[in-house]
């Protein structure tokens, strides 16, 4: 089973990132900021964490940093989902260990394309009308 | 809409981009014409046809170019650009190794996503080019399109379908919710307009050609028109890549399957039939000269 970690503060991005994702056949855990998600992922390691950036108490570019050295850190696939659409802010994340990046406002071909770039679900190919 | 109006506006766009409307598709001239009537200041597709029965060849044109689906995106199916990386480009490098020049085209290259996904897959091969001379020529009917591929910008929502980040990073400049493309990949397409009905032999010969989601639109009798005239437009030893509901098998055998590589055709050697080259290639002749 795949497992994805959404990490928002916002209740309705959660909800909607999670029908999404499970339509896509993810298995859903939800945090709401970097701390709540670095316990999830200490408990169990996800497929894919899906990353807000700005966060009270630890914003998603350190939740990364934490991850990633955590024991079987490197796995997940990490897709940042954030308002943050800054080529400054993008080449921040790729550095520290970003495996895509998803630039709201976010619907469900972008979130799609995004995890078939990363490797988590398989293409299907698409025809004009 | 009324069904005269409609016949003529099926004979009118199957005449002049192949577009090939079932009796059925009402509602896609609507939707698509619509917009259009207004904008040209008529209240709607009855008025739109007479102003094109008076002969107004810009209405006629944008008519055609409204009627056009220009979705793209880009590496779009990804599979395609993989044949492009890992069984063309290395047989082309070696087939060209003393020419070192390479001829590309995008027979319908809408808004830019499939030219310039190859000239990033061409950039990504890095050292293995050094010294080439690689020709990507792209065309459309759709002057709006070209335009748009010329200048390279794309939304947010464009560079998120297919592209990934890394390109990103590595290619475009952001310009406030837009993205352009940098000049040195733009430098590295050529634009012109082309109707793929029309003659095209003087674009020259090439190594590879694009021609993916578009054939798609067209009849039979059309494809086969227009395999015939790629396959001359092509070296013997190059390559055709369609798009992912579009095949030869059944239409032509000027051009053959490439084992075990989906959508990626080579030339047959076989000439294009006579009977259908004798039936269809007259028509196509005189619409050239329009
Ligand atoms: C669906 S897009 C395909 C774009 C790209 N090749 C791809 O696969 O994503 C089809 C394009 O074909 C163009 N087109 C339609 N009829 C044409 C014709 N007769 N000659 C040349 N281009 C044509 C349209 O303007 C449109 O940009």
């Amino acid at each position: 089973m795949k497992t994805c970690l959404v990490v928002d503060d916002s209740s309705v991005v959660r909800k909607i990132a999670r029908r999404i994702l499970e339509d896509m056949d993810f298995q859903i855990t939800e945090a709401e900021d970097g701390e709540q998600a670095l316990e999830a992922c200490r408990s169990a390691m996800p497929t894919a964490v899906l990353l807000d950036w700005n966060m009270p108490v630890m914003d998603g570019y350190e939740f990364l940093g934490h991850l990633r050295r955590l024991p079987g850190g490197d796995a997940p696939k990490v897709v940042f989902c954030t308002t943050e659409n800054g080529m400054d802010h993008i080449s921040r994340a790729l550095h520290a260990g970003a495996n895509e990046y998803i630039m709201k406002p976010f619907d469900k071909d972008i979130v799609a394309a995004k995890f078939q770039e990363v490797g988590l679900v398989a293409l299907n190919e698409q025809s004009p009308v | 809409m009324t069904p005269p109006d409609y016949e003529y506006l099926r004979k009118l766009l199957k005449d002049h981009s192949g577009l090939d409307l079932s009796a059925d598709k009402q509602y896609l001239i609507e939707s698509r014409l619509l917009p259009l009537s207004r904008k040209c200041g008529v209240p709607g597709i009855g008025e739109l046809v007479q102003k094109m029965k008076g002969g107004s060849s810009s209405i006629i044109a944008q008519v055609v170019e409204a009627m056009t689906t220009n979705e793209t995106f880009f590496f779009r199916d990804k599979v395609p650009f993989e044949h492009f990386r890992d069984a063309i480009m290395p047989d082309v490098l070696k087939a060209r190794a003393s020419r070192k020049s390479i001829r590309i085209w995008c027979a319908a290259g809408s808004t830019g996503q499939e030219p310039y996904s190859l000239a990033m897959s061409l950039k990504e091969m890095g050292a293995a080019l050094a010294g080439w001379r690689v020709e990507i020529i792209a065309t459309d009917l759709s002057t709006e399109v070209l335009e748009k591929s010329k200048s390279g910008v794309y939304s947010q929502f464009e560079v998120q379908r297919g592209l990934p980040i890394q390109l990103l990073v590595k290619y475009f400049k952001q310009n406030g919710e837009l993205w352009q493309i940098s000049p040195e990949l733009r430098a590295m397409v050529q634009h012109r307009q082309l109707n793929l009905l029309h003659d095209f032999s003087q674009l020259g010969t090439f190594d590879i050609i694009f021609c993916r989601n578009v054939l798609i639109y067209f009849d039979q009798d059309t494809k086969i028109n227009i395999f015939g005239r790629l396959a001359k437009a092509m070296e013997s030893d190059g390559f055709l890549v369609l798009g992912a509901a579009e095949t030869v098998v059944g239409l032509t055998d000027v051009f053959k399957p490439f084992p075990d590589k989906r959508g990626l055709y080579r030339p047959s050697g076989a000439r294009a039939a006579s009977p259908l080259g004798a039936t269809s290639m007259p028509k196509f002749v005189a619409m050239a000269g329009r």
